[in-house]
Parts: C-alpha cells; sequence; structure tokens
C-alpha cells in the first residue's frame, strides 16, 4: 500500500510538450470553426466542452493538492490561481479588480499557452479562442458548492492589451436535501 | 476488520458498494438501506454543524455502537465515502482519502466512460479497490 503524501503526487505529474498541447487545442478550435459557423455556437461549445472537463478535472485537482475549502471568494480566487492554473497550465494569472462586495474578481493571464500560436481570422473577430476555461472555471466551481459565472472581458488575441477572465460568484450551493419518503 | 464500504456522489445516490464482512444481513432492501444512510448521514452532518461552538470544515469523523463503528470522509466536492469496520479500529480518515484520491479519481473520475451519476460499473475500479482493502492492515 503506497501512503504518498499529496505534495508527492504533485512532483510525478507527467509532462507533454507545450508545442503539442497547444497545437492539439488549436486543431480543436479550428474543427469546431469549421462544424458551426455562429461565432457565438463556437463559444458556446468550447465553453460546454470545458464544463465537462471541469466537473472532473476538479477531482483531480482535489485529489492532488488536498485542498480544504476555501473560506471566502479571496480565498477561492488565490486557490484558482497558484494552485489550479499552476498545476494545470504552469502559468500564475494575476488576480484583481474585485468588486465591492467581494464576489467578482478578475484573472488576468499574462501568458496564455492556449493561444501562443493564434491569429484570429477577419471573419471571427468575435471568436473567444480560450472560452474552454470559462466553463472549465464554471464546472469545476460548481463542484465545490460555488455557481459562477466565467467570461472573457479582455482578450490580448482582439488586440486588448491583457486577457482577462471575470468571475463573478452567482450562489453558493447547499447540500441536497435527501429524498422524501415516498 | 472491515465489514463493508459505501459511495455517495453529491446527489445523495449510492454509487458503490462493497461488502466484505457481514454475517448478519440488513432487515431491508439495498434501496431502502441506501436512502437511509445517506438520509443519516446528511442529518449527523447537518447536525454536528448547528451544534458546533466553532465553525467546522470537515463534517464529523466517525461513530461508533458495540457492534460497529462507521468512518466517514467527504471531499470537497461533496463525494462521500463511508467503511464500516469493527469497533476496535482506530481513525482510517487518511484510508478513505486515499481511496478517493488514489482509486476514485484515478479508476472511475479519469475513465470517461464511467457516468459519474451512476452506479461505478468498472471492473478495473472494483479490482483496484479490492486489492488496497486487502492490503490494509486493519
Amino acid at each position: 500500500m503506497s501512503r504518498q503524501a499529496p505534495a508527492v503526487r504533485a512532483a510525478e505529474v507527467k509532462k507533454i510538450n507545450v508545442e503539442l498541447f497547444t497545437l492539439t487545442y488549436g486543431s480543436l478550435v479550428a474543427q469546431l470553426v469549421k462544424d458551426y459557423e455562429e461565432t457565438n455556437e463556437i463559444n458556446n461549445q468550447l465553453e460546454k466542452m470545458g464544463y465537462n472537463i471541469g466537473i472532473r478535472l476538479v477531482e483531480d485537482f482535489l485529489a492532488r493538492s488536498g485542498s480544504a475549502k476555501c473560506q471566502d471568494m479571496k480565498d477561492t480566487a488565490d486557490v484558482i490561481s497558484k494552485v489550479g492554473f499552476k498545476m494545470f497550465l504552469g502559468i500564475t494569472p494575476t488576480i484583481s479588480n474585485w468588486s465591492a462586495d467581494g464576489n467578482e474578481f478578475s484573472l488576468i493571464l499574462d501568458e496564455n499557452p492556449l493561444t501562443d500560436f493564434v491569429e484570429l481570422p477577419p471573419e471571427h473577430q468575435g471568436l473567444s479562442f480560450s472560452n474552454i476555461l470559462c466553463g472549465v472555471l464554471r464546472g469545476a466551481l460548481e463542484m465545490v458548492q460555488l455557481k459562477v459565472e466565467a467570461r472573457f472581458v479582455k482578450d490580448a488575441l482582439k488586440g486588448d492589451d491583457t486577457t482577462e477572465l471575470r468571475i463573478k460568484l452567482i450562489q453558493k450551493l447547499q447540500d441536497e436535501v435527501p429524498p422524501g419518503e415516498d | 476488520m472491515i465489514y463493508n464500504f459505501y459511495i455517495f456522489n453529491r446527489h445523495g445516490t449510492c454509487i458503490y458498494e462493497a461488502e466484505w464482512t457481514r454475517p448478519r444481513k440488513a432487515q431491508m432492501s439495498k434501496e431502502e438501506e441506501y436512502k437511509l444512510m445517506y438520509g443519516m448521514l446528511y442529518s449527523i452532518k447537518s447536525f454536528v454543524q448547528r451544534l458546533s461552538p466553532k465553525p467546522s470544515k470537515d463534517g464529523f469523523y466517525y461513530y461508533s455502537t458495540s457492534a460497529y463503528k462507521l468512518h466517514f470522509y467527504e471531499s470537497p466536492s461533496g463525494i462521500k465515502f463511508v467503511m464500516n469496520t469493527d469497533p476496535t479500529v482506530g481513525d482510517i480518515r487518511e484510508i478513505l482519502r486515499q481511496i478517493y484520491s488514489n482509486i476514485y479519481v484515478e479508476f472511475a473520475v479519469k475513465n470517461p466512460l464511467c457516468n459519474l451519476e451512476q452506479w461505478i460499473d468498472s471492473e478495473l475500479f472494483r479490482d483496484k479497490l479490492e486489492t488496497f482493502v486487502q492490503g490494509l492492515k486493519i
């Protein structure tokens, strides 16, 4: 029986070549662009795929990081950026632009491994290329009882100076009540 | 000695059960048993939280009777692991946590054919769990 501490397991993470990863994601988006004509629909599909990834990925994240429940959104933001993004994408986005009630914040992605070789074609200027990240965050956070809305408000691909992902807490979910007697 | 083991998902559905030593069968159907079990876990959890003099993160760890001890571990994502053992067994939360991170996550969550809302119908998962439990010195 192996008794490994979570930190030890995290160190064993297998790595893949970043270019292979970037190109794989790129071809996935390219295929979606072929399959769906509407830019909005492509964005939605990416978000949906991300969601389905997120609801499973969060378990891997919890198992590997061993992180406990967060006390507030500040905590959550820290864990997302410093542990989550670091673990899966090797980057640490900057947290900023907190709303006054502390329920909304931005992740500034100084670098984004998904978009290394990407240039948006003129007919798809509305494409949110990295929209899968929004879905992943929404799915993963929903599994830890936080219903959020995630969207890109700035995107370096569209000529903005930075890439900014906005996360807004909509509701804290409660444990599900057991079904009543039939 | 380990008696039996359940996994409940975040909706309170029993998605796995295994039995090792259970000479006296429960006086009810399996469905009834799972439903009662989840209802009890839910009630104890919420009662424990309301009664707690300090904010607690983890809920309860175990309860014990003269005949068995029920151990409980819940992942932050709400997957609940329950193991019944004989009352002399010590703290096995770490073992339940390992079942979560090394078996459930690796062989159920990462298996794309495994529907997370339903019973875990995977031989690989069953084998891994079986080997893990057989290797335990309790």
